[in-house]
């Protein structure tokens, strides 16, 4: 079936529970575990622990030693292990502890998992999900706080998935695990426990207050390459991801203006129809997103837009992203690209 | 058909969880004294017992005893035993600090301390070694840092070295022979490799202290630096720091079951020791013959510390979830600090009241410290380096779109 026709019959029906991202992500990996025999889940003490965030708590127990283990501390060896399990014919769900680590198995993702697909034509290929907690907002500094969301869109071959919220988080994570390409599927960590929108010094609204936090208990999936229509809104359109998609909410509410939020869900192969229609209806663009600027994948949103909707735009296209510095540890909130930051980008659109 | 059984995945269980005792016999603990002491010249491949049993020299009673006892004089000893406390008690109060939320986050080094700090002592000024974030004991050992500006660097206030940009115990001291320390594991194993071959290429007399943790040794770069120090003779301490945990993930998940962590080494052509790392006078002894055969042109040394992680990993984990409470009461080689204690009263170059008296002491000094750092902020109350600093350092010269980045944001 076409990825993007692929229609979702069974959430119509399902009885929904309040889950946190971290609960959708569990209960996403439990669904699997005992639909499909083939899939398997491993990482840095993702065993008897449950990892660090608790994502696989309980999964071990339920499903035995050989189907959810912890893994040696080599984020080289856990997807290359789990491109040789893909070989096989299993369906490796991995975990980087977070997206920060990740560098070590570069070679794997890359120049392996990536292409064996196109190399073996078609013989072998890596059904595998790469899953990592990403981005900052948690005094993490450095090494607990990066998007490294670009280093994958590069590459072809890979899908590149990023949730906002624990719906979505379970239904994509379903498509991840079912799609037969190497997926890296990135968990915004601010997101895991509500919808911060950048407003630090206030307290976070559980999921459980919020609509997306409800949650069908089995099986349905969020297709891949679709994006969502977040805020509709006819002054400006807004394409973001993860968690600026609630940073840009917030701007929107505090700047008045009628934008409207697509949050891409797959960044890459990515739903090109649903910003380009919104960009004709609107004529101003702002592309949001925490990693850094420079060669950040706003740059290839912008080229997009602007091949696609050129003669439709009345502002040049904005970006709203984080400095082009590694991600401080004191400083964080002024490295973050809160809500203020997108907001003068509104106006300038605006005003333009 | 085949007539074979079906396959297993085998996946390694420590003996120990929540409420069921650990049972600590996979240690192969040898008795003190017990162990032989290689000449310094020794090759490599003669060292292939040493890497499964373990050198000690302080029996049940605080004696020394073996081989690899050296006259040392108790001076030196007194200030090991110092250093470990005062260590100890730096941590317990950075923990409450950080409870305190005055800093974000913070690594104890419990149980660990005579490895760091009797490593410490044994090397040599200009010596460099490449730590992980639980080695605070290399810094507190000396007397040329200040627990003012350590502490500052914890706060991430004004006066902290690193400007606000590393986490909490994320130190970095040249001047100390402390290498800038990486959020990412592993990395600096092999670094100091590279640092101990650029001695020997400027025909220097400097050696290389490289540490790394039992979980990390998974990492390529662990392997990757034994290669390297193997081929170039590299003056190099390789330090294995086996504390049994990795977070939550017991050693025999990095491939310490049914080997050890040192027999990696002469693996690679690399003379290797297993050695009790809570045993003072073990880690002085052994950091002396390995500093000894750096020096000497005789390549590198991997030594594997065997001790117990006794806290949490950091403040961001609760180890009750997956080991048992009192684990660390059991382990077999029990406390750092009461065996030296033990062993330097029973010199008789220490007594309850002094060591009374010292602790006091230390926990004033530290106190005195810390009420000191505080005085330039902490992340609580948000007197910190400017958001200017950010922009810093990216480069050694700011590029333009640094710059402009840095009007935009006003600062
Ligand atoms: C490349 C990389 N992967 C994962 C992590 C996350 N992490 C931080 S500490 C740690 C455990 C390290 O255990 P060990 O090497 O035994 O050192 P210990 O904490 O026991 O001193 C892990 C998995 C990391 N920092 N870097
Ligand atoms: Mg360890």
């Amino acid at each position: 079936m076409d990825i993007k026709t692929r229609t979702n019959q069974t959430s119509i029906s399902m009885r929904k529970t309040p889950m946190t991202m971290i609960q959708a992500l569990r209960s996403a990996m439990d669904v699997m575990l005992e639909r499909d025999p083939n899939v398997v889940v491993y990482g840095q003490d993702v065993g008897y622990f449950g990892g660090v965030f608790r994502c696989t708590e309980g999964l071990q127990a339920k499903y035995g030693k050989s189907r959810v283990f912890d893994a040696p501390i080599s984020e080289g060896g856990i997807v290359g292990t789990a491109v040789g399990m893909g070989a096989y014919g299993l369906r490796a769900v991995v975990e980087i502890q977070f997206a920060d680590y990740f560098y070590p198995a570069s070679d794997q993702i890359v120049s392996e998992a990536a292409r064996l697909r196109y190399r073996s034509a078609g013989d072998f290929t890596a059904p595998i999900t790469i899953r990592m907690p990403c981005g900052g907002g948690i005094y993490g500094g450095q090494t607990h706080s990066q998007s490294p969301e670009a280093l994958f869109t590069h590459v072809c071959g890979l899908r590149t998935v990023m949730p906002s919220n624990p719906y979505d988080a379970k239904g994509l994570l379903i498509a991840s695990i079912e799609c037969d390409d190497p997926v890296i599927f990135l968990e915004p960590k601010r997101l895991y426990n509500g919808p911060f929108d950048g407003h630090h010094d206030k307290p976070v609204v559980p999921w459980s207050r919020h609509p997306l936090g409800e949650v069908p208990e089995g099986h349905y999936t969020v297709p891949l390459e679709s994006a969502a229509v977040f805020r509709a809104g006819s002054e400006l359109t807004v394409i973001t991801y993860g968690t600026m998609v609630f940073v840009s909410e917030a701007a929107v509410l505090e700047t008045g203006i009628d934008a409207e939020i697509i949050d891409l869900r797959s960044l890459w192969p990515l739903d090109l129809d649903t910003l380009v229609n919104s960009v004709n209806k609107t004529g101003r663009c702002v592309v949001v997103h925490e990693a850094t600027r420079t060669s950040g994948f706003g740059a290839e949103l912008t080229a997009l837009v602007q091949e696609h909707c050129f003669y439709h735009l009345e502002a040049p296209i904005e970006r709203v992203a984080g400095w082009d510095t590694p991600y401080p540890h004191a400083q964080e909130w002024a490295y973050f690209p809160g809500p203020a930051r997108v907001a003068t980008a509104f106006k300038r659109a605006m005003e333009a | 058909m085949t007539e074979h059984e079906p396959l297993r995945l085998h996946v390694p269980e420590p003996t120990g969880r929540p409420g069921r005792h650990t049972d600590f016999s996979y240690l192969h603990v040898s008795s003190a004294g017990e162990v032989r002491r290689p000449p310094v010249d020794t090759r490599p491949v003669d060292t292939n017992d040493l890497a499964y049993v373990l050198v000690r020299v302080l029996d049940d009673d605080g004696r020394a005893v073996g081989p690899w006892v050296m006259q040392t004089d108790p001076k030196l000893l007194r200030r090991g035993l110092r250093a470990m406390m005062k260590t100890r008690i730096f941590d317990a109060r950075m923990l409450i600090a950080q409870r305190q939320r005055k800093m974000s986050f913070y690594m104890q080094c419990l149980g660990e301390e005579a490895i760091a700090i009797a490593h410490a002592l044994a090397l040599e000024p200009g010596d460099m070694c490449f730590p992980t974030y639980r080695q605070q004991g290399l810094l507190l050992a000396r007397d040329d840092v200040d627990m003012v500006e350590m502490i500052c660097q914890l706060l991430s206030n004004e006066r902290d070295p690193m400007k606000g940009r590393q986490l909490p115990v994320m130190y970095s001291y040249k001047r100390a022979g402390f290498f800038s320390i990486s959020g990412n594991l592993a990395t600096q194993f092999v670094q100091a490799v590279g640092w101990g071959m650029a001695s020997a290429i400027k025909g220097d007399t400097r050696i290389a202290s490289g540490w790394i943790g039992d979980g990390a040794t998974a990492e390529a770069d662990f392997h990757t630096a034994l290669t390297f120090a193997h081929v170039y003779r590299a003056p190099v301490i390789l330090n294995v720091v086996n504390n049994q945990w990795a977070i939550s993930t017991f050693q025999a998940i990095a491939g310490g079951e049914a080997t050890t962590f040192a027999a990696r080494g002469v693996g690679c052509g690399i003379a290797s020791l297993r050695v009790d790392g809570n045993d003072f006078l073990a880690v002085y002894a052994a950091s002396q013959w390995a500093a000894g055969r750096a020096r000497s042109n005789l390549g590198p040394t991997l030594i594997e510390w065997v001790t117990y992680r006794a806290g949490p990993h950091s403040t961001s984990d609760d180890p009750s979830k997956y080991r048992p409470a009192d684990d660390w009461a059991h382990f077999p080689l029990g406390d750092p600090i009461a065996r030296l204690k033990q062993h330097l009263i029973a010199l008789g170059a220490w007594s309850e009241q002094e060591h009374e008296h010292a602790q006091k002491e230390l926990e004033a000094q530290v106190a005195a410290a810390q009420k000191e750092a505080e005085r330039y902020g902490t992340l609580a109350d948000g007197h910190m380096r400017s958001a200017a600093e950010m922009f810093k350092d990216v480069y050694k010269d700011m590029p333009e779109h640094l710059r402009r980045q840095r009007r935009q944001l006003g600062v």
